[in-house]
């Protein structure tokens, strides 16, 4: 099948191979984020854990629901070309971004977790711990199995001379339905924190 | 493709269809963060081992299920596969260090940390196959 007939109109000009699929410069700011939550988990630091864990939190819950609720709608109803030159700038930011503030928030918050006894199984809070166990797991698998590889397959094919229409079209629509469905999760998980802080 | 790589050679489908390898994925995944999940439940006391052990046990055969299935694929794009693979593997093996390290920290120790550790080793191999498995999919065998 001739790749260049599915091409959509004007996807040619638009996909030119000019973004990294990595942005190494954030490398480094990923690396003292990362070292900044071992140290506090080191530390038991009581305000670095709850600063890691909350300014991940919030991030985390912020762009999962922008993107599931505001971006992904919008990208939805965008030109093929304005859908690729949107995605070349911000697919990979995510692919720096939400794995690092993921890891940030649980890291943190499993040790406040046990610092709060909510992990001790007489806890009256232990279930909304576990619930949010749950809430992330379930997140995970949605993320880490269909989101992230979608997110990742897209810039490979954008770097490609002749994108194929079909396919980004097809991976795009992936990535905003896994974007959604986290971010309906991320409600759940709003509702678990405000109870386990209540 | 063919028309814009001249050494690629014909051209496979781009989006022919594949065998589950994403779906088989997924379904590890979901017995892995199950397994930890009923884990992580008990710290940090001792959790039964049976029913992490039998989740593992599940999670490593789909993996090893997925592995057959990979290697059976005709004209498959194995250089981008393993490229993407490798660097995936890269960054998660320091997420899973980092979780690992969390549960050393926490004291969790003996048959409790080994389930969790082989757990992690996992998820740490599964996610770079999916990544990998989707990008390539997609790609020129020849490239």
């Amino acid at each position: 099948m001739a790749v260049a007939a599915q091409a959509a109109p004007g996807l040619d000009q638009a996909a030119r191979p000019d973004f990294r699929i990595v942005p190494v410069k954030g490398l480094p700011i990923v690396a003292l984020i990362l070292a900044g939550v071992i140290v506090a988990i080191a530390r038991d630091a009581r305000w670095g854990l709850v600063f890691c864990h909350v300014v991940g939190g919030g991030l985390w819950t912020g762009i999962d629901l922008f993107v599931g609720f505001v971006v992904g709608p919008i990208l939805g109803r965008l030109s093929i070309p304005a859908r690729v030159e949107f995605s070349k700038k911000f697919m990979p930011m995510m692919l720096l971004i939400m794995p690092t503030i993921v890891t940030m928030t649980l890291a943190a918050g499993f040790q406040i977790a046990r610092q709060d006894g909510f992990l001790d199984t007489s806890n009256p809070k232990h279930a909304w711990v576990v619930a949010s166990f749950i809430v992330v797991g379930i997140m995970a698998v949605i993320a880490l199995a269909y989101l992230e590889p979608a997110n990742v397959a897209v810039l490979f094919e954008l770097r490609k001379p002749n994108p194929n229409g079909e396919v980004i079209a097809g991976l795009m629509k992936r990535f905003m339905y896994t974007a959604g469905i986290t971010g309906v999760m991320q409600v759940a998980t709003l509702v678990i924190m405000t109870k386990l802080v209540s | 493709m063919a028309a814009a790589e001249p050494h690629a050679g014909p051209a496979p489908d781009p989006i022919r269809p594949m065998p589950p390898v994403t779906e088989i994925g997924a379904a590890s995944m979901i017995c892995i963060a199950a397994g930890v999940i009923f884990t992580a439940a008990h710290l940090p006391a001792r959790a039964p081992l049976a029913v992490p052990v039998a989740l593992l046990a599940v999670a490593a055969a789909l993996q090893l299920l997925n592995a057959v299935i990979l290697s059976r694929i005709d004209a498959f794009a194995w250089s981008r596969f393993l490229q993407v693979g490798k660097w995936a593997l890269l960054a998660y093996a320091v997420i899973a260090g980092m979780i690992e390290y969390a549960f050393v920290y926490d004291h969790t120790r003996g048959s409790q940390l080994a389930v969790l550790t082989a757990m992690l080793a996992l998820f740490m191999l599964n996610v770079p196959v999916l990544i990998a498995f989707t990008v390539a999919r997609y790609q020129s065998a020849a490239r």
